[in-house]
């Protein structure tokens, strides 16, 4: 039970399999002339199976980051690679659709992915299961507290059947208690269905709660500042001895480059 | 329930292809052995599912079902009551003859009037011939003006090319419109549809439009996300989204159909065309038949308002109610 901590290079050189190469990339904003860097070489490879969490303060580029990964934006500079084809994404919202029940949110997302029709409704109510809600299959949105909406989220990215999931700060609406236990829940999750994931919040003490690798990104623009390998076995608690004893190494160094911001 | 082997279950399983570099976590494979090295109990996958369990059951509201008497009581009586208030200052003006009794019939004047044409058994026919015209050309509006309003919505060259028109054009009375319709199609039932149509498809097209323009983005994001691109983004997320807006336009598209249509019955009457409400409107004040006239207003009113609850409102309640955006819904 040891925090191991590596001074890791940036880059690394891989022969075989990743579930998402973030090569070199850049991006700007704006027009030529008035423009803002947001992401600066950024490169990071997420290994398969491997979870990942993106750690940083506000402007670091963190979401920018992850759209590009989901392909939803293109960088300036680089390439993005994910083999396993579209990635599957979690917002901090639940952006579940309220003209639908928990379980046809599910079915929807199963049907863009081409599955027939009668295989739907089954693999919906497994994926729901998988999450723990075996009974809200019927139920719309509103009649589900914010930790049952995040968990129907979960199950709606996992329809999507991607090697590589995608989370932007899905846990930073919820309260305390009902984070911890959908840390746990996740955890559960991502051993049993060996997807990859790349995790993006600023809260440290969560980062090593989840990860395997920590990667801490600096501000405007963002870079990769730092990265830790975390080797505390699960399951974790947010106060155990290494898991603080991380976090607070961790913070440390994050409230460092936020100071840095302050000095001109 | 079962108690699942929990070491293999909660342990950072070494991925695949995570010893193959050199950042990968090297201790994956000798710390699945111990997973009660912290507080075990909490780990365990039944505690776990008890704990939730009971967090969702706290933060599940429980609905209330209002009884029956109470939603009488509270949606029935007011109107009730205003519509008596207004019977009786009716009756009282007609008592003190603040007018005239052939201008200011009293409400049982009017009531004999329609039970007359009632007993002729003609009233329905009025109301029937005005209520299909209504209807169809409702229909065509709401043909046209839906590909509109999702063209205008979502093209920003026709928005920007016709949409201050067609927000314009809904402020433009559609009577309007009667003279021009009459030059064009002389007096015959496509000038009464055309005057129809310019009410109602603007009003249609623009509560798309705006149903579309309040469509949170993270809806679409999310759509996009899952794969819903292109056509099975409009069908499944955009059209959806926007249905809240699109109901509410098409409801205003009603009155503004129903308003035009009475405008041009009232103005184009012409023994081809037949009588509906509005030429009836126009009869009565010819033969200064003032218990007609009063009549046939309410009978406007009545339809008019009758759709909109018996239709629109219920459809409207459900939309609203299965997304939970109605706020006496508790």
């Amino acid at each position: 039970m040891t925090a191991t901590l590596t001074q890791q290079p940036v880059t690394t050189e891989r022969s075989s399999g990743y579930a998402a190469r973030i090569d070199h990339v850049s991006k700007s904003f704006g027009r030529p002339g008035a423009r803002q860097q947001v992401l600066d070489d950024i490169a990071l490879d997420v290994a398969p199976g491997e979870f990942v969490c993106l750690l940083g303060a506000s402007g670091c580029g963190k979401s920018t980051l992850l759209n590009l990964v989901a392909g939803l934006d293109k960088p300036t500079v680089g390439s993005i690679d994910v083999p396993g084809g579209r990635p599957a994404l979690m917002f901090q919202e639940h952006a579940l659709f309220p003209w639908l029940t928990a379980g046809r949110n599910i079915e929807l997302a199963l049907r863009m992915r081409g599955v027939p029709r009668a295989e739907r409704r089954p693999e919906a109510e497994r994926l729901l299961n998988l999450v723990r809600l075996k009974g809200a299959y019927g139920k719309r949105v509103h009649e589900l507290s914010g930790g049952m909406r995040q968990r129907v989220a979960l199950s709606r990215a996992l329809a999507q059947d991607s090697k590589l999931l995608l989370m932007d700060e899905p846990f930073a609406a919820l309260d305390a208690i009902t984070r911890d236990v959908l840390h746990e829940e996740l955890t559960r999750i991502w051993a049993e269905t060996h997807v990859s994931v790349l995790f993006v919040t600023h809260n440290v003490s969560e980062a090593v709660r989840l990860a395997q690798r920590v990667v801490l990104l600096s501000s405007r623009p963002g870079r990769i500042a730092r990265e830790w390998t975390v080797d505390i076995p699960h399951p974790r608690r947010i106060e155990d001895a290494a898991v603080a004893d991380l976090s607070v190494e961790i913070t440390e160094q994050l409230r460092g480059e936020i100071r840095r911001h302050g000095q001109h | 329930m079962a108690s699942t082997d929990n070491s293999a279950s909660t342990g950072p399983a070494g991925p695949a292809g995570s010893e193959s570099r050199a950042t990968g976590p090297a201790a994956g494979t000798t710390v699945t052995k111990e997973p009660a090295a912290t507080d075990a109990a909490e780990g365990t996958p039944d505690q776990l599912a008890g704990l939730e369990a009971g967090l969702d059951a706290l933060d599940t509201q429980t609905r209330t079902r209002v009884p029956l008497a109470r939603v009488l009581l509270d949606k029935v009586v007011p109107p009730v009551v205003a519509i008596a208030l207004v019977l009786t200052a009716w009756q009282l003006a007609y008592h003190f003859e603040v007018k005239p009794h052939y201008q200011l019939p009293s409400p049982a004047d009017v009531a004999r009037a329609l039970q007359d044409k009632w007993l002729d058994g003609t009233l329905l026919g009025y109301v029937w011939e005005s209520v299909s015209r209504g209807a169809l050309g409702f229909a065509a509006s709401l043909i046209i003006g839906t590909p509109l309003g999702l063209l205008v919505a979502r093209v920003r060259f026709v928005r920007a090319a016709i949409g201050p028109i067609l927000s314009g054009l809904q402020s433009l009375p559609s009577v309007a419109w009667v003279p021009a319709a009459i030059i064009w199609f002389g007096l015959t039932n496509s000038t009464i549809y055309a005057v129809v149509l310019l009410g109602a498809v603007p009003s249609i097209a623009n509560g798309l439009v705006a149903g579309v323009d309040q469509i949170p983005p993270l809806y679409l994001r999310a759509g996009r996300t899952i794969g819903a691109t292109g056509f099975a983004g409009i069908r499944h997320v955009l059209l959806p989204a926007a249905l809240p807006g699109y109901i509410a336009g098409l409801k205003q598209g009603w009155a503004f159909s129903w308003r035009s249509l009475m405008a041009a019955e009232l103005i184009a009457t012409s023994p081809e065309l037949g009588t509906g409400l509005g030429q009836l409107l126009d009869q009565a004040r010819v033969d200064s038949d003032m218990s007609l006239v009063l009549a046939a207003i309410l009978l406007i009113l009545i339809v008019g308002i009758g759709i909109e609850l018996l239709i629109f409102a219920p459809i409207e309640r459900r939309v609203l109610r299965s997304r939970g955006l109605l706020a006496s819904n508790r």
